[in-house]
């Protein structure tokens, strides 16, 4: 390791310009001509419209056009569309309904799009928006997902009665895995609520669509983690314009947490405004239209039925999941309580049979898709909450009935689709007891009890599936889409380097990692080396960043044309030193003959690549390689989470006395950044399980926490000082041995959060968010 | 926001005088309520008349007894001073619980007061410090200066200038936020004067800040958080939201009073 090479402490490259206030969003994009769009919602949760007059908006101030949703269908604009095929467990496939980009018969949600003013300045727009008369006939609304499966419920789609857009299993079968749990010496049930969650990015989405009509050319700017995905969306579904005649650029992205994966009307509408009004037209959602209409994530509602023998040794798991969609298909919702979830119902544990049904159910909310984990923070919450309260049932330690049920050899097949490769659970779990001092609680406990305070410890072991993700796997499963990752390797005439990569950076610090593992390469400073990416037309072709997986697939991606360019230079190398090719190594930025004082320094080899007045015979000129990388499995981070809590009987207030994280991300390129992922990811599932929660009104569909007022985010206050530490065994099946880790913290935390708060109060039946109320109705119901 | 025209009054009597000249003109102090109001379009003065640069609505000064502090104060400012810190702790610990830096740093008492939001803090201390409201025009009572949520005795056009009050011989305050706003979910704050004990309660009454009778009753004779124990408080009287039931919020009363009280330091 060099001081900038991999493993190395690097600061972040790109936060010069992120603390200093000079990054580049899409709303900071300025063009000639620019106009501004205001978008007209639905104030109602379930409506048909009856008409939409604009007439008077037309004639404000300051206004250009106002498009409706029906001249949208008559330019031939398409439905959004979910990417992924799920069948359901008779053969069906999933019922998708339509979701227009602006709605012109129903409206489906509080904040579904029916108009688009365009106007001079958002100002103008806004108040021509104003004056835009939508008339409605309102119809009855649904927003819990289990009630919108019953009888006699507002029906959201005529494609799916009763609301079900799929019932799907996975595992064992049914029958086998009920003659288990009737043969069990225990089994432990629980009713296991998976709380909605807003995902709150630090910048809102937004969207600069450009029309060049003398090119018939599209240019759009947008908050995006994909843009390449985008694009291919836009173009094939939605008929905004071919690929070769729309580029999509994602310039600085200030969080996405998953919300951004996702194509949204606002993109779509900016496009097609731009090129029936001539003029760019550029959107930037306020926060409330944040918390209307980003993809909201989680919200699923389980029972759990996990079996024992009478050596407590786990025999059976049974899960039946409702997963509420909201109102549309978002564009990745399909797979994440699927594939993303039911797969990892094995968790860290040998479970020879499980079931899982998952029913998916439309409701007048906002759609439903991906948010950090997506489908790995439900399995874990509800393994880990379930087999929690089978060690209090069964009067054994709850490390020693983990530790009694681990996978302890590799590879290990699951019941549930999922190959591990490679772990050590026991090493995790005996870092973060240890760390935690858990032999100590009991005195900690006493203390605490003088002082008036309920104090109470819980863990969480997780695994996750990251590295998504081996293509013709996620082609059977009903992906739309290749998860492969691809790079381009520019080294310049003077030696200098840029990497092209199809990953996304939103946060992430892939300007200074993928340059860390560059430089480690060739030995040259990591100044000498710029990450290009979020470009269409600069960067070929790539899938982009969610699931953890710009390290494992992403940099697996770069190493492959690494190879190359390394094994190019070597040639001209050894060409010029008149050696064997095979003797030439690469060491501190020179390329020398082995055991010998013959060297030609880095850029010496690249000029010559590029002037190719000496290169081998029958050498193409130039150093620049490609690669794509498709992994051949997933990746499987996983470990071990222990959070201490005191409450105040009184006031029902969690008090986070302590947080221990203990993770296996396999191979870490910059700890710094990697502890940087985990704290924040440990905010956010603190946030879930203490402090966050989207409510509508169950009768009118309104949105009750539509601002920071009324949606608690965990501030820095809420959350102690965390003590992370790695126990980490290579991946296998990447040739940097990387697992990932962006989700992990996300995913591992709520459910040791909760187990210590039900452990302090003596009382299991609790619900994220643990707010002072619950908690404190929680203690009173005891006593 | 929609278009408003800005003025800076320069004196009490100026700031009067724009305000009667415009259409459906406001008083801006800190802005910290009236500013996001304005851009989420839920508020359209067609004017807005700047108190902040008003040098007699400035300043805290202790003589003898009295305390007075300028309705032009901020947050920061009380919470800081050193006058006040000997006079009367409780409101320097209510202010420093104010929202953010930020918002310290900008709102004032005044402001605060004249909003009468029902989970301000600032309304508790005037009520239990039986503290006299003072305006251009004349001197209210707290006790008949709040009047219901949002709702205040103040006239169309009528400016705080300053609050004064007795010192109190203790006082406490204590505060339980709101997780999301940091408003007060319950906040209580109690006086021991030469009149007697006063307990006033922001944050949970469905009518916005009130004086809490049981509990003053029962403080006068033991100036104790034991004295608090038997005291109930009505849930049918609380607020009830996402956030707090009726009856926890008639909870957090009590245990609020009680921790005040035992903060509640002698002078």
């Amino acid at each position: 390791m060099g001081a900038e090479g991999i493993g190395a402490r690097v600061a972040r490259k790109e936060d010069k310009r992120f603390l200093t206030g000079k990054g580049r969003y899409t709303d900071d994009m300025v063009v000639p001509g620019m106009k501004y769009a205001v978008f007209v919602r639905s104030p109602h949760a379930h409506a048909k419209i009856r008409s939409i007059d604009a007439s008077e908006a037309e004639k404000m101030p300051g206004v250009i056009a106002v498009l409706n949703g029906q001249q949208l269908l008559a330019d031939g604009i398409g439905n959004l569309i979910c990417g992924w095929m799920i069948h359901s467990k008779d053969g069906s496939p999933m019922k998708m309904g339509a979701w227009r980009p602006l709605a012109h018969e129903t409206v489906r949600y509080v904040g579904d799009a029916v108009a688009v003013v365009i106007a001079d300045s958002v100002g103008e727009a806004r108040d021509a928006a104003d004056q835009v008369v939508v008339d409605y006939e309102e119809l009855p609304a649904v927003t819990d997902a289990v009630t919108a499966l019953q009888p006699g419920q507002p029906q959201l789609h005529p494609e799916a009665a009763g609301n079900l857009i799929y019932d799907w299993a996975l595992g064992t079968s049914e029958a086998d895995t009920d003659a288990a749990i009737a043969a069990a010496a225990h089994v432990t049930e629980m009713k296991i609520v998976n709380n909605r969650l807003s995902p709150n990015p630090m910048e809102p989405r937004a969207a600069l669509g450009i029309y060049d009509s003398a090119e018939d050319h599209y240019t759009c700017y947008t908050t995006s983690q994909n843009p390449h995905v985008a694009r291919l969306v836009m173009s094939a579904f939605y008929n905004v314009a071919p690929e070769n005649k729309l580029r999509v650029i994602a310039p600085d992205v200030g969080g996405g947490f998953g919300s951004k994966i996702y194509i949204y009307p606002e993109e779509i509408v900016c496009l097609w405004a731009s090129r029936r009004t001539g003029v760019p037209v550029k959107w930037t959602s306020d926060r409330t239209e944040a918390f209307l209409t980003d993809a909201h994530g989680r919200d699923h509602v389980s029972t759990v039925k996990m079996a024992f023998d009478s050596d407590n040794r786990i025999t059976a798991l049974k899960v039946d999941t409702i997963a509420n969609f909201g109102a549309y298909m978002s564009l990745f919702s399909a797979a994440v309580p699927t594939y993303l979830y039911a797969t990892l119902l094995s968790g860290q544990y040998a479970i020879p049979a499980i079931h899982a049904n998952v029913r998916a159910v439309y409701t007048n909310t906002a759609p439903v898709d991906a948010y950090r984990g997506a489908g790995r923070p439900e399995a874990t919450y509800l393994l880990e909450r379930t087999i929690e309260t089978a060690a209090r049932e069964l009067g054994v330690s709850p490390a020693e009935l983990r530790r009694k049920n681990f996978i302890r050899s590799f590879p290990y097949q699951t019941p549930v689709i999922m190959n591990y490769d490679a772990g050590d659970y026991e090493a995790s779990l005996e870092a973060a007891m240890k760390q935690a001092d858990w032999a100590g609680f009991a005195t900690r406990k006493a203390e605490a009890e003088k002082r008036g305070k309920k104090r109470g410890i819980g863990m969480s072991c997780y695994i996750e599936a990251c590295g998504i993700a081996p293509s013709a796997a996620v082609g059977s499963l009903g992906a739309g889409v290749g998860l492969w990752e691809s790079a381009e390797v520019r080294v310049n005439a003077v030696g200098t380097i840029e990497v092209l990569t199809g990953s996304h950076s939103h946060g992430q610090g892939h300007e200074t990692t993928f340059a860390q593992l560059v430089a480690d390469r060739f030995g040259v400073p990591i100044d000498n080396v710029s990450i290009v990416h979020g470009d269409t037309d600069k960067v070929q072709m790539g899938m982009g960043t969610y699931g953890s997986r710009s390290g494992a697939v992403g940099m697996s991606a770069i190493v492959k044309a690494l190879d190359k360019v390394e094994a190019k230079a070597k040639k001209i190398a050894a060409h010029l030193m008149e050696a064997d090719e095979s003797d030439v190594v690469i060491e501190n930025g020179e390329l020398k003959v082995a055991g010998t004082d013959r060297s030609v320094p880095w850029f010496q080899v690249a000029l010559s690549a590029y002037t190719a007045h000496n290169l081998p015979a029958g050498m193409e000129p130039g150093l620049k390689e490609g690669a794509f990388y498709d992994p051949s499995n997933f990746t499987f981070p996983a470990g071990c989470y222990i959070c201490e809590v005191e409450i105040d009987p009184e006031t029902g207030k969690t008090e986070i006395v302590q947080f221990v994280a203990a993770d296996d991300f396999g191979n870490i390129i910059n700890p710094m950044i990697v502890e940087g992922q985990v704290h924040g990811g440990i905010a956010q599932g603190i946030g879930q399980a203490l402090l966050e929660g989207v409510h509508y009104d169950p009768q009118s569909g309104q949105l009750l926490t539509a601002s920071y007022m009324d949606y608690a985010m965990p501030r820095a206050d809420d959350l102690p000082s965390f003590q992370v530490s790695h126990q980490n065994t290579p991946c296998p099946n990447n040739p940097l041995g990387i697992k990932g880790c962006g989700e992990a913290g996300a995913i591992g935390s709520p459910p040791a959060l909760m187990n210590a708060i039900t452990d302090a109060i003596g009382n299991n039946d609790l619900t994220m968010p643990a707010t002072p109320q619950k908690v404190w109705a929680a203690v009173h119901a005891t006593h | 926001m929609y278009a408003t025209n800005y003025h800076r009054a320069s004196s009490v009597a100026d700031a009067v005088r724009l305000k009667g000249a415009s259409e459906d003109g406001k008083y801006v102090s800190g802005g910290m309520t009236l500013i996001p109001t304005m851009k989420q379009r839920l508020a359209a003065p067609s004017d807005l008349v700047d108190l902040r640069h008003v040098a007699e609505m400035k300043g805290i000064t202790v003589s003898g007894d009295t305390i007075r502090i300028g309705a032009g104060t901020t947050h920061a400012e009380v919470a800081t001073s050193a006058e006040l810190k000997a006079a009367c702790p409780a409101l320097c610990h209510l202010a420093s619980q104010i929202g953010d830096p930020h918002v310290r740093h900008m709102g004032t008492l005044g402001g605060s007061i004249a909003n009468n939001d029902p989970a301000a803090d600032y309304p508790s201390a005037m009520l239990a410090l039986a503290a006299t409201i003072v305006t251009d025009r004349r001197e209210i009572a707290a006790d008949d200066f709040f009047t219901g949520l949002f709702e205040t005795a103040l006239e169309d056009g009528e400016i705080i200038v300053a609050v004064s009050f007795a010192r109190p011989e203790r006082a406490g305050y204590s505060k339980f936020p709101n997780p999301a706003s940091r408003y007060a979910m319950t906040g209580v704050f109690v006086a021991k004067a030469a009149g007697g004990v006063r307990v006033a309660v922001t944050g949970a009454g469905s009518n916005g800040v009130f004086r809490h009778g049981g509990m003053e009753s029962a403080l006068a004779g033991n100036f104790s958080p034991d004295a608090l124990a038997g005291v109930t408080t009505d849930p049918s009287d609380m607020l009830s939201d996402i956030h707090g039931s009726a009856e926890y919020r008639a909870n957090l009363v009590n245990v609020m009073a009680r921790r005040a009280v035992a903060a509640a330091g002698a002078v």
